[in-house]
């Protein structure tokens, strides 16, 4: 691989990145991984340190740590706080480090030992309640999605790179959805959370005629008030809304609001 | 204007002599749950799939000439040198068959932006030149007020336009390019009795046009209006998605993105279509956002369209064909927009 990058004429520093996962089921690396074609540019770019998912081995002189997972774990903790202190920049990868993923759906139950039992039976584990890095440390950046878009941390990546403005974007899910013609899913009957989550997945979910979990999260300023009376007047059960919010973490507020007023988890 | 009348057995020999190019016309996608039967534009091959009984599609035509996202430019890096490739996208002429009044004026109106000097959208006029569009009559939906709109009728803006009269077509010949494909049809001379026909349903097709906009004074009441109390309404009811704008076959606002390929030999800047309505829309340098309320945005959507647009071009940048309120989840819909502001209240708010 050759180190003399270049972009307009201008050599292009290679950074040193780490790639890392806490409690999470390495989707959003494996997705790092998954495109062949591209795999090799991604590698010229960037210099990888450590990245247990695609190589032997390890080290801890990184600029960028990426990383992946919920923090559930006292050792976690730990180490999540040792990534800070290596790292110049820590960005969230996938939607268990931005808001708790998948994980964060046992904190709301009330009794997290009864939950443990559940799960793990008599096996002596630790496991607590299930929170995104910004709980822990300060974090520079993130990257939504279960998993994330590989295309989207690309785009990403290369603008870190060359020192260009990371921008997310800030309309839902339906503007992405209208620009692949789908028929809307609550034409269909089926709820979507497409109106209020963050777009950028290209529509992935609608795109499959299956509506938007919001794995991403809410779009900045997401209308949930006006969302909840369009799935009133269209007959859909409330309880099919909360499964959708409280899924990925991203809409707890709105998730514990509306759990509430069905009367709490039984 | 030429009239002609085509017997209905020669639309197919029409058909295969156009659908040697690229064919794009409506076609059926299903029922919704409400039963409705929905349709877009598509391509099409076989007559068969081509619906000319069509109510009214989903999405516009737009994408045929506007793109959701488009490459205005790509930059090949070598070494310290690049070059600068445009590409327009006209490779070949696409025909549209079956566009509606309203999607053929939508196209009018936006010729009179796009295609205007000093700086007309050159990916636009190109694959706007490259076109060769069939109009065809429609059956309006509760929701259309194209009339309102003075956009119920076509003038100019297509090839020609079909009027179904029974067992035969009404031809109205728009270019000479049309006038050539026609030759080689078996074409009459209209008589009394079809022209009389042709009346008729236009009469029928009136009727059914329930929806209306009161345009009276419209750009002078939006004046006077404009802190109405019933911004806040329809702003704590706008989910700021962009459905509105991406289905009009009228908005044409982009945004424009520089993305460099990941082996950094390759840099492109990207149009992508975008909203007013879109939380960012009126966002500049440091972070400034000059409508960071939904109901500004909202409002500013339909000053564009029924108050600046008019000002400077004299009709509305809107044909009233309803596709943004059929499907705004939150039943935002330009009647009741534009009669709840000179009512001075919304309905049900
Ligand atoms: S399917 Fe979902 S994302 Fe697509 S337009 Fe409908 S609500 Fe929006
Ligand atoms: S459509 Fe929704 S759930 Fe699906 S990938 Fe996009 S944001 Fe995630
Ligand atoms: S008016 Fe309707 S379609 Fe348009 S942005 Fe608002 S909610 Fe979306
Ligand atoms: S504003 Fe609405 S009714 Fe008017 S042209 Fe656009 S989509 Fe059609
Ligand atoms: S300003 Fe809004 S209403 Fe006007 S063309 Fe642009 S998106 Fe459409």
């Amino acid at each position: 691989m050759s180190d003399a990058k270049s972009y307009l004429g201008v050599p292009v520093l290679r950074p040193r990145v780490g790639f890392f996962e806490l409690t999470s089921c390495e989707g959003c690396q494996l997705q790092l991984l998954n495109n062949e074609a591209t795999l090799l540019d991604f590698l010229d770019l960037v210099e990888i340190v450590n990245f247990r998912e695609g190589m032997k081995e390890s080290g801890d002189n990184y600029r960028i740590a990426f990383v992946e997972g919920a923090v559930t774990r006292a050792d976690e903790v730990e180490r999540l706080r040792e990534i800070r202190r290596n790292a110049e920049m820590v960005i969230a990868l996938g939607s268990c480090a931005c808001f708790g993923g998948v994980n964060q759906l046992k904190n709301r139950f009330n009794d997290p030992a009864w939950v443990k039992r559940e799960v793990y039976g008599e096996y002596p584990i630790d496991s607590q309640a299930a929170v995104p890095l910004a709980a822990v440390i300060k974090v520079d950046l993130e990257i939504f999605g279960c998993p994330v878009k590989k295309e989207e941390v690309e785009r990403i990546v290369t603008n870190l790179v060359l020192g260009k403005e990371v921008k997310h974007p800030k309309y839902p899910v339906c503007m992405e959805c209208k620009a692949h013609e789908n028929i809307c899913l609550f034409d269909l009957g089926e709820p979507c959370l497409g109106p209020i989550t963050r777009g950028g997945c290209d529509a992935w979910c609608p795109s499959n005629r299956l509506g938007c979990w919001g794995c991403r999260g809410p779009a900045p300023e997401a209308n949930v008030d006006e969302l909840r009376k369009i799935v009133a007047r269209k007959n859909i059960p409330l309880e099919r809304l909360l499964d959708r919010l409280e899924c990925f973490g991203g809409f707890g507020g709105e998730a514990d609001a509306v759990r509430k007023e069905l009367g709490g988890l039984k | 204007m030429i009239f002609k009348v085509l017997a209905a057995g020669e639309l197919e020999k029409f058909f295969e002599l156009l659908v040697v190019n690229k064919l794009i016309g409506p076609v059926e996608r299903g029922p919704a749950v409400d039963g409705r039967l929905l349709f877009d534009f598509a391509e099409v091959a076989e007559i068969a799939e081509l619906r000319l009984d069509f109510t009214q599609t989903v999405h516009s035509a737009k994408k045929y000439l506007l793109p959701y996202l488009e490459e205005t430019g790509v930059f090949v890096m070598e070494g310290s040198d690049w070059e600068k490739r445009v590409d327009y996208g006209a490779h070949q002429p696409l025909v549209l068959f079956g566009l509606h009044a309203c999607d053929i004026n939508a196209l009018n109106k936006l010729d009179k932006v796009l295609l205007a000097e000093p700086y007309p959208n050159r990916f636009y006029g190109a694959k706007r030149a490259a076109m060769f569009i069939i109009g065809h009559s429609c059956r309006p939906t509760p929701a259309c007020f194209c009339r309102s709109m003075g956009a119920d009728s076509v003038r100019h803006g297509c090839d020609l336009f079909l009027t179904p009269l029974g067992d035969d077509y009404f031809v109205e010949i728009m270019s000479s390019r049309a006038f050539h494909i026609m030759e080689s049809l078996d074409l009459r001379e209209p008589t009394r009795r079809d022209h009389k026909r042709f009346q008729e349903q236009a009469k029928h097709r009136g009727n059914l046009l329930t929806a209306e906009v009161d345009a009276t004074d419209l750009t002078k009441i939006l004046d006077m209006e404009f802190d109405s109390t019933v911004w806040n309404e329809w702003g704590r009811r706008c989910l700021s998605c962009g459905t509105c704008a991406q289905v009009c076959p009228t908005c044409y606002c982009y945004g424009l993105e520089e993305v460099v390929a990941l082996d950094l030999a390759k840099g492109a800047k990207i149009r992508q279509l975008y909203s007013c309505n879109l939380l960012d829309f009126a966002e500049v340098a440091g972070g400034y956002n000059f409508r960071p309320e939904s109901r500004t945005r909202l409002k500013y959507r339909y000053y564009h369209k029924h108050r600046g647009f008019v000002e400077a071009f004299e009709e509305p940048l809107c044909v009233g064909c309803g596709r943004c309120g059929t499907n705004c989840l939150a039943g935002i819909t330009v009647p009741e927009v534009i009669a709840s502001v000179r009512r001075g209240e919304v309905e049900n708010g």
